[in-house]
């Protein structure tokens, strides 16, 4: 019996009028965890009960702590029928579980009911005391701390990160089981909620066992989805990147491992190159598809498709030696684990050190009733046939699934390998499902990583293998990991413009964040590429036949999309690639989202030319000038808006004999050779490369004609799907995170492809649009983690939901910045975070007890809190919630400007549903969503200042169901959010907190002065 | 294509103030964005009429949304589904309870009833507010009536207490539930020149020192109704103008001490024993419930209208009126002068107010 959990119901407020006849309402309360129920008194005539309970106790197993919800009911009572109930409030408890975590939950929650949204409030405080049992570790993994941020939390530092955690738990839908037939929207819905709770109770609780047998103590990056796989069933699966985790013990100074010289470690060639090559490891299988004809196993790995003018095998070789032996070092820390991904989008210092490219695969499945291996019979011969290939008798078991996704795990590793790279980082998976056809799809950017996070006891003892201290940063990743020989996919390699002594593609694709010291110019902005297919409708296999005929080509599209749109704004590298695929009754879109940016290191790219086809006829000849004029233009204009003038590479400079430290490095290469002829014949090159754009036929002119319809923001305005903008780092505290969603209905007569897609386009940049108009008051301003979900609910419906933050920046800061570095047009793409390190750094290097700054007291501070913190929150949450609303912040970025976090409280995931039966009387379809997705705010923020917290980061959305049904009045919606909950305190208040209490960390949650408007 | 479903939530609740006035002043979504590209959006910041169009929705969506809880403004504090900054929610509340002049110069000492908003379709026509905007200020007066109706302690707290309405904003509510409650008759045609400040400024002063509040605070309803025992007691004035004596004397006293001061002496000492009769059988009438509601009709034909035609200017009617409250306390014969200051002095202050054009 390792843990005792007590929860008190204090009071409640708001109530709903359950009783007509006075207006009022007797109201009590049913505290259920597990299997035991208990009750509160009967609260009478009043709509602001004061129940003030006894603390309940449960006396339950760790496992069902982690496991379990606590269900919070609150009914009306009555005497003749039976009672009503009012809504219920789920409360997660796992955040109780760790130490460092919330040690109270104690707030006011809103009452929620599937039928009738949220209803009043509830005022509940949960405590947990849990034994110290030393064998509580064998079932539950209490004790694992869980982040939805991709990188290492800002208070933590990462001592070793071990790598890539999965799971996945399978179960019936209640909402397709028998007995939905009889039961009432209410209690299916109920059952639907509490059953996914649970499920990703369990598998958090099972992943946590993963990384303890991996010797961590936390998972970073964790991606939980859901696939509602109607009839065939529900999965729950997540991801994530097991590490362990130290708590930094000032907080000043939060970004890992900064105390240790990471930047040299960059690069570590080795005095000595194997005289072996690297090749051994790689044969390309870029397309794996297995026999049987139902898998449709089909995957692109995206940078072959990168087609640039030629490669060139004319560049030195001294690249791949090195390479090579830091390859094997890696790989031996990699290649005990099955998979060497990483969630991770964001890394310490250091990590990374080289990038490959995007590499992705899918794979179309057919989905099978789950549990029902009856079924086989009382089909036709093809569906018998298909129970049989996919041998889901007895897939009970999650083991299907689990092969599906290992598949294309395995199928992601080896086009990492072909790549030269031992690691996928930035790696997600997610799936689209219509009716019986599921794609899934992963992806990530192959990498090649520093093996000194990787290992046990390895941290200080790489620290000798410094070499080439005086390596430009800033460039690095960029550098090929892959040997040029024997490339992958064509591509143009040039040296690069920073260092000039390795290697770099001349356009790199990534799904990871810039890395903070990459060296930009100008600013970033984002990209996308939108495209539909129609299909045919059709049925089981042949459905998904055709479905996966069409996805290479929409692929492909998609990147020649991205690849022209990046040129036209002149830039040549893509960051947080994501592409969604998704699938409907008729049609296939695809949605690419990254942002764009210059990296120096990297050549200028090319402009892009248009070529007829018909060259003779003379009006269509000056047709095409016209056009490549306006190209030309777009192009001049994008450079200037985005402030991309990278410096001139003179002759002088390219031919001038290298300063010291590049002599240096090049003693260490195996050949040293004359490079410096290859540079300036490699650049020539560089310049000459042009894109061509043929244009053959209506399609092909559309399609120019699309790129330049694509119009950019309103002045004062940028946006990226990054954590951050690249070139902007002097944000303001003023933050705004919202949702907004569209569903267009398209006119089902004679649709095009074309018309398709143009009717797409419109509606993302008709979105895009509105979103610009809405946010015009927080100009200048940076939509931030701007994130796209497509989805298509029906035939003729398309749903797009974009979540991000619109963060207001400080202008003339901005023009100083620029001014200052206008000498070198050199421009760091520097964090707020790291603005903020470069105190804290140097202190880092002093002796950290006797330097007399500030921060030293936050530091002694912090120490001495363990014992009172609990205490104080105990005391300071009540008022708070109590005289007015506290304010919590929220934002799908990893921090929040201006801020320090200074705790984390643990992950919030949470799942709703609502419906309705009355939907014109909720103001139609855009009526009930919009109350729903702000009932879906409050609920999270609720729980988050329920924990002590002022924010949640790392916010992200992950699913937004919506079904309708206007005839019969109704619609439906699901709806799961996740993130992690937060302490923050603003930085002018954090001396004020060091100095006087540490408590006052509450005080943002309680005056809330700072609110975005 | 066309838009099934379009909706923007922020975590902070965006409040467009501009769009938020269109709605309060009851335009329809269409005419809003036609008065939004009027107003010159467009250009200002390059978007389309259909970024206008949902833009608009969406905000009228919200406050369609928010409007419950504007009903009981404390809600809207306490409230965890919309996060809005403070003053954001001050600005929300204080906007809705706004209300147009020209409409409560129409309601006001109404009963705010059923068939009040009935007529308020010939208001809105009247007025040219929208309807839409007139029932919601009528009904905002009829709520607050009601909150208010049975409570004890000052009315302009009340008021604020629990609709966290401006100092400013309180003030007029509470003179809208004076004015309600006693039914005071504005609407008369000679009534029309005065605006509802010049009302508000009277019910405040009579607030202070005609109602049971003004003696005893801790009665229900003390600032709503007016003191019958004070009232009653008003009938003792009668001796003033009654008795030839004492109103000669007055008249000797007033005219004696003005004489040489004011521009309109001869008219003064000519009218004199008719306004004194006027003003103090205004206050002996009291007694009647349709008097009370008569009240000014009465100050202005027996006092303001007299005086007006004979173009006294402001200051000597307040020369005048201060000594005419004064002189009463050399009448040796009169024992009622408490009375007479309660009555008076609220008085003056309100014909001094209640005289111009």
């Amino acid at each position: 019996m390792p843990g005792k959990l007590k929860v008190k119901i204090v009071a409640g407020r708001h109530l709903p009028v359950m009783d007509r006849a006075s207006d009022l309402t007797d109201a009590f309360v049913e505290v259920k965890f597990g299997n035991t129920t208990f009750k509160t008194d009967v609260y009478p005539k009043s709509l602001n009960p004061q129940w003030n309970s006894e603390w309940f106790k449960f006396e339950v197993d760790d496992e069902d702590l982690q496991d379990e919800p606590l269900q919070i009911t609150v009914l009306d009572h009555d005497t003749y029928s039976a009672n009503d109930a009012i809504g219920k409030v789920y409360i997660d408890i796992d955040p109780l579980l760790y130490s460092e975590a919330a040690t109270v939950i104690s707030g006011w929650f809103p009452i929620y009911d599937t039928i009738h949204g949220i209803r009043g409030e509830i005022n509940v405080v949960v405590k947990v005391d849990l034994f110290n049992d030393l064998n509580r570790f064998r079932q539950s993994s209490c004790g694992v701390k869980f982040f939805c941020t991709t990188s290492i939390p800002k208070c933590y530092r990462a001592v070793i990160i071990h790598g890539f955690v999965e799971e996945l738990v399978v179960n019936e839908d209640p909402e397709y089981q028998w007995i939905d037939r009889i039961r009432t929207p209410r209690a299916s819905n109920e059952a639907r909620q509490r059953l996914i709770s649970l499920m990703s109770g369990e598998l958090q609780r099972k992943i946590g066992l993963k990384v303890l047998e991996m010797r961590g103590n936390a998972v970073v990056g964790y991606l939980q989805c859901f696939d509602l796989e109607g009839e065939s069933g529900l999965v729950v699966r997540a991801i994530g990147t097991a590490c362990t985790l130290d708590k930094l013990s000032s907080p000043a100074a939060f970004l890992p491992a900064c105390n240790s010289p990471s930047k040299e470690m960059k690069e570590s060639p080795l005095v000595h190159p194997p005289s072996h090559g690297c090749r051994s490891t790689h044969n390309s299988p870029i397309h794996t598809a297995t026999g049987s004809r139902l898998t449709q196993n089909f995957s692109v790995s995206v940078p072959t498709l990168i087609y640039t003018g030629m490669g060139s095998g004319s560049a030195g070789k001294e690249g791949g030696p090195f390479k090579a032996l830091l390859r094997q070092q890696t790989q031996s820390a990699l290649e005990q684990r099955e998979f060497p991904f990483f969630t991770l989008t964001a890394f310490p210092p250091g990590f990374l050190v080289h990038v490959g490219g995007v590499v992705s695969a899918r794979s179309v499945k057919l989905l099978d009733r789950i549990h029902n291996p009856a079924f086989v019979g009382i089909m036709g011969n093809t569906r018998s046939y298909k129970l049989l290939d996919w041998n889901s008798f007895n897939s009970d078991e999650p083991e299907t699934r689990d092969a599906w996704w290992a598949e294309i795990r395995q199928e992601i590793k080896s086009h990492a390998k072909a790549l030269g790279c031992h690691a996928v980082v930035g790696y997600s998976e997610s799936t689209s499902i219509c009716e019986e056809v599921c794609i899934l799809s992963a992806s990530g950017t192959a990498a090649v990583l520093n093996p000194r996070f990787l290992q046990d006891g390895t941290v200080e003892g790489c620290l000798e293998q410094r070499l080439e201290e005086n390596l430009p940063a800033g460039c690095g990743f960029c550098h090929i990991p892959y040997d040029e020989l024997n490339m992958p996919f064509p591509a143009h390699l040039t040296y690069c413009y920073n260092c000039r002594k390795q290697k770099v593609p001349d356009v790199l694709f990534t799904t990871i964040d810039l890395p903070t010291d990459a060296t930009v110019i100008g600013k970033g902005c984002l990209i996308q590429a939108r495209l539909c297919r129609l299909k045919k409708k059709a049925q089981a296999e042949a459905n998904a036949t055709a479905i996966s005929n069409l996805l290479p080509f929409m692929e492909y599209e998609v990147h020649t999309q991205l690849m022209n749109k990046l040129k036209l704004k002149g830039m040549n590298a893509l960051f947080g690639l994501r592409i969604q695929i998704t699938v409907g009754e008729n049609m296939l879109m695809g949605l690419a989202s990254a942002t764009g940016v210059y990296l120096a290191a990297l050549p200028t790219p090319g402009g892009i030319q248009i070529a007829g086809k018909t060259p003779n006829d003379g009006s269509y000849e000056q047709h095409i000038s016209h056009m490549q004029k306006k190209i030309n233009d777009t192009i001049a204009k994008n450079k200037e808006l985005y402030e991309i003038n990278p410096p001139e590479i003179s002759e002088e400079i390219i031919g001038s004999p290298i300063p010291e430290p590049r002599q240096r490095s090049r003693l260490l290469r195996s050949q040293s050779e004359s490079s410096d002829e290859v540079t300036e014949l490699d650049l020539s090159h560089g310049k000459k490369d042009a894109f061509v754009l043929e244009i053959d036929d209506t399609d092909a002119m559309e399609d120019v004609h699309s790129l330049l319809t694509d119009v950019p923001p309103p002045s004062g305005f940028y946006s990226c799907n990054t954590e951050i903008m690249p070139g902007i780092n002097n944000w303001t505290s003023e933050i705004q995170m919202f949702t907004s969603v569209r569903v267009i209905r398209l006119s089902s007569l004679n649709l095009t492809n074309h018309a398709l897609n143009k009717n797409f386009n419109d509606l993302c940049e008709n979105l895009l649009k509105s979103l610009y108009f809405k946010l015009r008051s927080m100009i200048p301003c940076c939509l931030c983690h701007v994130n796209f979900t497509v989805s298509l609910p029906e035939d003729e419906l398309i749903q797009v939901t974009v979540t991000a933050v619109a963060i207001t920046f400080d202008k003339n800061q901005a023009l100083q910045t620029t001014k200052a570095h206008v000498e070198k047009s050199l421009q760091r793409a520097s964090t707020d975070n790291e603005e903020l390190l470069q105190f804290p750094l140097e202190l880092c290097s002093d002796s950290l007890p006797s330097h007399p700054f500030p921060p030293a007291k936050a530091v002694t501070v912090e120490k001495t809190s363990p014992m009172g913190e609990g205490n104080f929150r105990n005391r300071s949450a009540a008022p708070c919630a109590n005289s007015t609303v506290g304010v919590v912040k929220m934002t799908p970025l990893s921090f929040i400007p201006g801020a320090k976090i200074t705790k984390y409280l643990g992950i919030i995931n949470m799942f709703f549903i609502r419906e309705t039966t009355s939907l014109r009387e909720e103001g139609g379809v855009s009526g009930f969503l919009h109350a729903f997705i702000a009932e879906v705010f409050a609920m999270v923020r609720a729980h988050v200042a329920a924990l002590g917290g002022n924010a949640v980061v790392s916010y992200i959305m992950k699913q937004c169901v919506f079904m309708e049904n206007p005839n019969k009045n109704q619609a439906q919606c699901l709806i799961n959010v996740s993130g992690d909950a937060v302490v923050f305190a603003r930085e002018s208040e954090l001396e004020v907190v060091s100095t006087q209490q540490p408590a006052a960390n509450c005080q943002p949650a309680c005056t809330g002065g700072e609110v975005t408007t | 294509m066309t838009s099934e479903l379009d909706i923007f939530v922020g975590n902070t609740t965006l409040i467009d103030e501009d769009v938020y006035r269109l709605w309060l002043d009851g335009y329809s979504v269409g005419d809003a964005v036609a008065l939004r590209v009027r107003s010159g959006i467009l250009e200002q910041t390059g978007a389309t009429a259909a970024v206008l169009q949902s833009d608009t929705m969406d905000h009228y969506r919200t406050f369609h949304m928010l409007e419950r809880l504007l009903h009981a403004p404390p809600k809207l504090l306490h409230q965890l589904i919309y996060q809005i900054p403070p003053s954001r929610q001050a600005l929300l509340i204080e906007r809705y309870y706004a209300f147009d002049e020209a409409f409560v110069r129409e309601v006001l000492g109404k009963k705010l009833s059923k068939g009040t908003k009935k007529d308020l379709d010939d208001i809105s026509t009247k007025t040219g507010i929208t309807l839409k905007s007139c029932r919601r200020q009528f009904d905002n007066f009829k709520r607050v009536f009601k909150v208010v109706e049975e409570m004890r302690g000052s009315l302009v707290d009340n008021v604020q207490q629990h609709f966290l309405l401006s100092d400013r904003l309180a003030r007029d509510y509470a003179a809208i539930v004076f004015f309600a409650n006693n039914r005071f008759e504005t609407g008369k045609k000679k009534l029309q020149y005065l605006s509802f400040g010049d009302f508000a400024f009277c019910a405040e002063l009579m607030i202070q020192n005609w109602t049971l509040g003004a003696v005893d605070s801790q009665v229900d309803d003390m600032d709503m109704d007016l003191d019958k025992e004070f009232l009653q007691d008003l009938k003792e004035l009668k001796v003033l103008v009654a008795d030839k004596d004492l109103l000669d004397l007055h008249k000797s006293l007033v005219c004696t001490a003005l004489r040489g001061k004011l521009g309109v002496f001869s008219e003064m000492e000519a009218n004199f024993k008719n306004l004194s009769r006027g003003l103090v059988n205004v206050a002996t009438k009291l007694t009647h419930n349709k008097d009370v509601r008569d009240l000014f009709v009465d100050l202005v034909e027996k006092f303001v209208e007299p005086c007006r035609s004979d173009h006294w200017p402001l200051s000597d009617v307040r020369l005048f009126l201060n000594q005419y409250s004064a002189s009463v306390h050399s009448l040796d014969g009169f024992r009622h002068q408490a009375l007479w200051d309660r009555y008076m002095g609220t008085l003056r202050g309100c014909l001094l107010r209640l005289y111009h054009d």
